[in-house]
């Protein structure tokens, strides 16, 4: 027998100051929804109750995909489909379509959106865990902010009463620069995803900066720049300091032994795949 | 807002229906409709079972809420073969194939492997596998299948 949803009611706001007013009424009562892949599963298992949904999918123009100074920006209610499979996506930054073509499955991503996503505070995003690395920004009602101020812990994000995501900017890469992300997933959530970001010099000799972060074995995303120290210098060296920034890496993670595997089998994967990312991002273009 | 009233298009035939909102498309479809082509196993959005078209794009019926199919269309396994009868293609290869044991997966697969060629015909192996890899076949072990998604392209 399917398990059935608890009963709730479902707002339908036509502007974000109208569902801000809803959600601040509401309180503790109510939530933001959006694709509902994560809250209705959630509220399924009775993790979650709500006593009313406030719907931002009937607030117009919420998932739109466009440029604004030179940064791409994508509304909040963007599906991953949609980020996925947008041709300025692709041509801006392709590292993010070949991200969102790997979330979840197809039904997912039909449905799922990256500001839910995010909002959700997933500790086993993919998305979350490539944009640590990328300039992202994130812009609410109220404020902007950086993705390292918006996760707070797992599942806790920095949005206050009635405050809602409308959009995320992330600038493009410079033809210097290289970026990998590459996952491992053998249930329904990834065990780790790995970005990294290199700063090449002119003739990709050299690493003039790095960023690398590890995702869904904390209870958020996590760079290390210890990690991202030992990636600077000359490529042929820096191949040789692999082993040790993945340590540095595992460390700044404060890995756990959960369901999902030993502490050390996660240090073991994190050598693995930060390997594979680091000969992804020279072997792309960015 | 307590109850919703409903409409949309199911199969194409127009439907107008007064439902709660928590209520999921798979229990719309099953338990009012008496649709029971579609099935719900994981109820988690992982195995595909559920799976149904929406505007031509696969989504798991067991976790989306009946609300959210107003003003649009769906497609179940009920409406893939042709009204006269003739069954569609990928159904009738899929018998070809063997492609099927106990049939619980069957019509996800049929419906995700239709969205996939409507929208590439000319798939490949590892780009079906890929859009595939969302729904799970316990029985078959996935060979029987992949022939007849290529056997329905059109093939020799």
């Amino acid at each position: 027998m399917p398990t059935l949803l608890p009963r709730f009611t479902i707002d339908q706001p036509e502007t974000l100051a109208e569902a801000s007013q809803l959600l601040q009424a509401y309180g503790d009562e109510g939530r933001a929804y959006a694709g509902g892949t994560e809250l209705l599963l959630a509220m399924k298992q009775g993790g979650l109750r709500y006593a009313h949904l406030v719907d931002l999918k009937t607030i117009p123009g919420m998932n739109g995909i466009d440029t604004v100074n030179g940064r791409l920006r994508i509304g909040a209610l963007a599906t991953h489909l949609s980020v996925e499979r947008s041709s300025l996506v692709r041509e801006r930054l392709p590292i993010l379509a070949r991200m969102e073509h790997r979330v979840a499955n197809v039904r997912v991503r039909t449905t799922g959106t990256l500001g839910g996503n995010l909002c959700f505070g997933e500790p086993h995003s993919d998305p979350a865990t490539l944009l640590l690395c990328l300039d992202a920004r994130l812009h609410t009602t109220e404020r902007d902010l950086s993705l390292e101020e918006f996760m707070v812990g797992s599942y806790e994000v920095a949005l206050g009463p009635g405050e809602i995501l409308e959009s995320i900017t992330i600038g493009t890469l410079a033809d210097s620069q290289r970026a990998a992300y590459e996952k491992f997933q053998v249930h329904e959530y990834p065990m780790l995803g790995l970005a990294l970001v290199l700063d090449l010099d002119g003739r990709a000799e050299k690493v003039m900066r790095a960023r690398v972060a590890v995702g869904s074995v904390s209870p958020t995303p996590r760079r290390s720049l210890a990690a991202e120290d030992l990636f600077t210098g000359e490529v042929g060296d820096t191949a040789g300091r692999l082993h040790q920034a993945a340590d540095a890496l595992a460390d700044d993670a404060e890995l756990i032994d959960d369901l999902e595997g030993s502490a050390d089998y996660k240090r073991h994967l994190i050598h693995v795949f930060l390997e594979r990312a680091w000969k992804q991002a020279l072997n792309t273009q960015a | 807002m307590t109850r919703i009233a409903l409409r949309t298009h199911i199969n194409g035939r127009e439907y107008s229906l007064d439902i709660e909102p928590q209520e999921s498309l798979a229990e719309v479809l099953r338990d009012r409709l008496h649709l029971t082509g579609t099935k719900v196993s994981c109820d988690v959005q992982v195995c595909g079972a559920c799976t149904v078209l929406l505007n031509d794009l696969p989504v798991s019926a067991c976790t989306l809420l009946a609300y959210e199919v107003r003003g649009r269309e769906v497609l179940t396994i009920e409406g893939l073969a042709d009204p006269s009868g003739e069954l569609h293609p990928l159904q009738k290869a899929f018998i070809e194939e063997n492609a099927f044991q106990c049939g619980f997966c069957t019509p996800g697969m049929l419906l995700a492997a239709k969205s996939l060629l409507d929208q590439q015909p000319n798939a490949t192996d590892a780009e079906i596998v890929e859009y595939m890899e969302g729904n799970i076949c316990r029985c078959t072990g996935y060979r029987p299948i992949l022939a007849a998604i290529h056997r329905a392209q059109g093939g020799p």
